[in-house]
């Protein structure tokens, strides 16, 4: 009887477990999905100069000659908080062949983002973004948003939502060799 | 297969353990979608709402980014924070607290993917724990942008 409830017991855990799984991942990257928008693509990425977290001035174009990944997020957006583990091991893996990951923060204020810049041990600056960010770039109007931007600053493809890092990385690495 | 005895607590620990992590995904799998769909209204249907002269007008409050907001927002709503952050809850609270209990109010995010807000749920709880009785949730799929921008409806900018 003992090991029959036992048995029960971990028979139910492993189907409450797998079911918050199946439904996490479910609606993770619910989100509009791939967008290479044809206003985007091709562009010259419009140039900024922000604020990062140790309060310099960051120019876009100063990467010109890079490869870049521009990513739009924020410390409470959940999805994006799942992309950045895999952002900074992206640019462990990829940085010493020209890629730049570049985080532009739509947070209201930067002291959050310091302590999420520690906790996650990110590797690639981030920046404060601001509307007028946002608007540069079309209109940030969710998060996550974000910009592979080739060598020459030119615009390659624009993801809205989480996107599954293996197409990141997929385009990534095309672009490195082109 | 009868384990040791010295296993058995610790098989406890682990079935309660990963039982409490499936849980606490569940949950947050599922924040804004615990909210009923009878509190919730459609985006075209909110701006039928908006568009009737002789519906009334809700007060609309955006309970999410600051920094969305003022790229766009819907014409008429106002800004009071994030409802996930204390201060923006108690800002929220702060604006309605003088209103009617029945006053139609509608309460906006769209940061994220609807299922990842972490805004609309604690804005929603606040308000109707003040007795407010007719509340609506406006219901996002993905963003703000895809949902509603990009659906022609009307945007106003700045704050």
């Amino acid at each position: 009887m003992r090991i029959l409830k036992k048995g029960i017991l971990r028979i139910l855990g492993l189907i409450v477990l797998v079911a918050g799984f199946y439904f996490t991942i479910r609606h993770h990257g619910a989100g509009v999905g791939i967008s290479n928008a044809s206003t985007s693509e091709r562009s010259l990425a419009p140039d900024f100069s922000l604020p990062d977290l140790a309060g310099q001035t960051l120019d876009l174009s100063s990467y010109r000659g890079k490869v870049i990944l521009l990513d739009f997020w924020a410390t409470w957006c959940d999805p994006c908080r799942e992309e950045i583990p895999q952002f900074v091991a992206l640019q462990n893996k990829y940085g010493d062949q020209g890629l730049q990951i570049l985080g532009v923060s739509m947070d209201d204020g930067p002291e959050p983002v310091r302590d999420f810049y520690r906790r996650f041990k990110m590797n690639y600056p981030v920046v404060m973004g601001n509307a007028q960010t946002g608007a540069l770039y079309g209109g940030v109007l969710g998060l996550p948003i974000a910009f592979l931007i080739r060598r020459d600053g030119r615009i390659a493809a624009k993801h809205i939502g989480a996107t599954d890092v293996s197409v990141l990385e997929k385009e990534i690495v095309s672009l490195l060799r082109s | 297969m009868i384990l040791p005895i010295k296993s058995r607590p610790t098989t406890l620990r682990f079935v309660l353990g990963t039982s409490a992590i499936a849980l606490a995904s569940l949950g947050f799998a599922y924040q804004a979608g615990l909210i009923p769909a009878s509190r919730l209204i459609n985006p075209e249907d909110l701006v039928k709402v908006l568009q009737s002269a002789k519906n009334e007008k809700p007060l609309m409050i955006q309970v999410g980014s600051h920094v969305l907001y003022s790229q766009a927002h819907i014409p008429g709503s106002e800004y009071v924070g994030a409802a996930s952050t204390e201060i923006g809850l108690q800002a929220l609270r702060k604006r309605v607290g003088s209103l009617p209990r029945n006053r139609f109010i509608v309460l906006y995010c769209g940061c994220c993917p609807w299922s990842h807000c972490p805004n609309v749920k604690p804005a929603d709880d606040a308000v109707r724990a003040m007795g407010f009785t007719n509340v609506k949730i406006l219901y996002i799929a993905n963003n703000f942008g895809a949902d509603w921008v990009e659906k022609g409806y009307p945007v106003a900018k700045g704050d």
